[in-house]
């Protein structure tokens, strides 16, 4: 069952696949950058940035804003992406990504790129950054007293975390989850791309994760289940994150990674691997034949 | 002798007088608030409290997501767990994404001394003063950790104060006004210069009385801040004595010495003795014991000042 048009679907599938176009010529431009992980979060990250989240481009600084921590920031080729695109910069700059003089660094930058909430790249830290974030939001909400109407209470800001799978092998993520539970940070919501593939190799064999939704059950969190590339199952699980209250949501979301090109998908020497010329044209034609489904 | 007060109460009670002053200051703990005396502003302001538990990664996170969020956040842990479990932390948010957090570490250099080498803080001077966009303070007594501490407040980015466990010789009175990022003259001499900082500050001017009676003029100066180190004080003191005498309650390696010896030889080399802990890690014992065993003894730095003055040319 969804709750949002079948033409908003459409746009924002049709996006985030025009998006994941614009990522392959970022990273064979630079020879540099990691595309399995970029493809796997396309949907997730225009759902928020085109729907979810209050934003207000001119003003990244905007205290009522949404807070969105890109944890797994070694994919930020899809997170500048979709900045640009929502006005954050300059579309024309992507193409600069990890040159010199650059403001899209290899990873992401908070200082140098207003709009990137925390920097990024060492793994497992978006979930207790994100705690203090819910805490701070919360403490400045004006306390409750008869003359305030409940929705007047509360700053509407949420915080969101975008997490890798292979990222929650990192302690700093369940202490941080701890906390979150501890402090019922109902205005808190992660997000997990679960591609099931790290750098080198399955996440099963790597280090299970499993049972992860239970795991984060027993942590005291609020846990959904869905298809992480169905934008109608990301766009009503954002919603009833939103609904939760006194604990945090994780969405734990299935997706694939490399999706969109055959040949990367599932395959973890796409994690950060860049193509070749021959392999850059396939994974074009690839992914241009899978946006005509979503124009049709 | 001088009186001696617990630099950790004189620590509680200057963060609960911040957090009157500043409601913009919030506190971190990671479970050792009755050990730091944190729990003194817990005790006041319940609402702008919060312990992680053991956990100095997430302690550091937190912090990090309520700087990026308008406030001022203490964190407070051990020094050793700041400087090194944390130590990721602290580069990648506090440093480079340039969080405004302020690490609190208690029980600096071989303060925690029954708690045996796994509780000191040895390398913690060296390792924070390495990071680009760190500020380093080191309290000398409990006059200069309330005078300093609201300093840190207001000081724009992370900083690192480095505080003693125990009770430590009052040096400094109501006129002692210290300004992060300048070096304070305690005493003036025309041979020598020790530089002290933290509790080695009051070894320094023992060693000067002693250093005195031998017909040797030592002048004093109080490093509080070892980064931004004040460089023209040095390089002055450099230039005056013609021969400088480093003590601090750490490794020789990385810490104040170093920083001392790396403005002079660009500047104005002239002979410089390092007083710390030989690189090695002490052991369990009384803290005046380990700091006379372990290369920190007043004697020390008699014998230091002696050398660099033989030293000169």
């Amino acid at each position: 069952m969804h709750y949002h048009s079948e033409s908003l679907i459409r746009d924002l599938s049709a996006k985030a696949q025009s998006f994941r176009i614009q990522v392959l010529k970022m990273v064979y431009n630079a020879q540099s950058g990691h595309l399995g992980g970029a493809f796997s979060v396309a949907e997730i990250l225009t759902a928020l940035f085109f729907h979810h989240l209050r934003l207000d481009p001119a003003r990244p600084d905007w205290p009522e804003r949404d807070r969105l921590l890109f944890s797994k920031g070694h994919a930020c080729a899809m997170l500048y992406t979709v900045m640009a695109y929502r006005g954050f910069l300059p579309v024309e700059e992507l193409m600069t990504f990890r040159q010199l003089d650059s403001r899209l660094q290899g990873h992401p930058d908070r200082v140098k790129l207003p709009g990137v909430e925390m920097c990024a790249g060492p793994l497992g830290q978006g979930v207790a950054i994100g705690v203090g974030m819910a805490l701070a939001l919360r403490m400045d909400q004006p306390k409750p007293s008869a003359l305030t109407a409940p929705s007047a209470r509360a700053s509407r800001a949420r915080v969101y975390v975008v997490l890798g799978d292979g990222e929650i092998n990192a302690g700093v993520v369940w202490e941080g989850a701890m906390a979150a539970a501890k402090y019922r940070l109902g205005n808190l919501t992660a997000i997990l791309d679960y591609n099931g593939v790290q750098q080198t190799g399955a996440v099963a064999d790597v280090m299970p994760i499993e049972p992860v939704a239970a795991k984060w059950e027993a942590f005291g969190w609020h846990v959904q289940e869905i298809d992480g590339h169905n934008m109608g199952e990301i766009l009503n699980a954002l919603d009833r994150a939103d609904e939760v209250h006194a604990r945090p949501t994780i969405i734990i979301a299935h997706t694939t990674k490399g999706k969109g090109v055959s040949f990367m998908e599932y395959d973890n020497r796409w994690h950060g691997m860049p193509p070749n010329h021959e392999q850059y044209e396939r994974a074009l034609a690839e992914l241009e034949e899978g946006l005509k489904a979503w124009q049709n | 002798m001088a009186e001696l007060v617990l630099m950790r109460k004189a620590y509680g009670e200057a963060l609960v007088q911040l957090g009157r002053d500043n409601p913009d200051v919030v506190v971190l703990s990671a479970d050792v608030s009755n050990s730091d005396f944190s729990y003194m502003f817990q005790e006041a302001f319940p609402d702008r409290f919060f312990n992680v538990g053991i956990a100095e990664q997430c302690l550091v996170d937190v912090a990090v997501g309520l700087a990026y969020s308008g406030k001022i956040p203490f964190a407070n842990s051990f020094a050793f767990l700041l400087a090194t479990r944390a130590l990721e932390m602290v580069r990648t948010h506090c440093c480079y994404g340039e969080a405004n957090v302020k690490l609190m570490a208690a029980y600096g250099g071989v303060s925690d001394s029954f708690d045996g080498p796994t509780h000191h803080a040895i390398t913690d001077i060296a390792i924070m003063r390495s990071l680009p966009n760190m500020t380093v303070v080191v309290p000398s007594d409990t006059v200069a950790v309330a005078k300093l501490l609201p300093q840190v407040a207001d000081w724009r980015g992370p900083v690192y104060f480095r505080m003693n466990r125990n009770e430590v010789p009052v040096l400094f009175d109501h006129t002692y006004e210290p300004q992060i990022g300048k070096a304070v003259d305690v005493r003036q001499g025309r041979d020598v210069t020790l530089i002290g900082t933290g509790l080695m500050l009051s070894r320094c001017l023992e060693a000067a009385e002693i250093l005195a009676n031998e017909g040797i003029d030592a002048q004093v100066l109080e490093i509080h801040t070892i980064k931004p180190l004040d460089a023209d004080a040095v390089v002055r003191a450099a230039r005056k004595t013609g021969a400088l005498v480093t003590a601090e309650e750490h490794n020789i390696i990385g810490g104040l010495g170093a920083a001392v010896a790396e403005v002079v030889s660009d500047a104005y080399p002239v002979p410089v003795k390092r007083v710390g802990i030989p690189d090695r890690f002490a052991e369990t014992g009384p803290y005046a014991a380990l700091l006379d065993r372990y290369g920190m003894a007043v004697m020390d730095v008699v014998q230091a000042a002696r050398a660099a003055v033989a030293a000169k040319k």
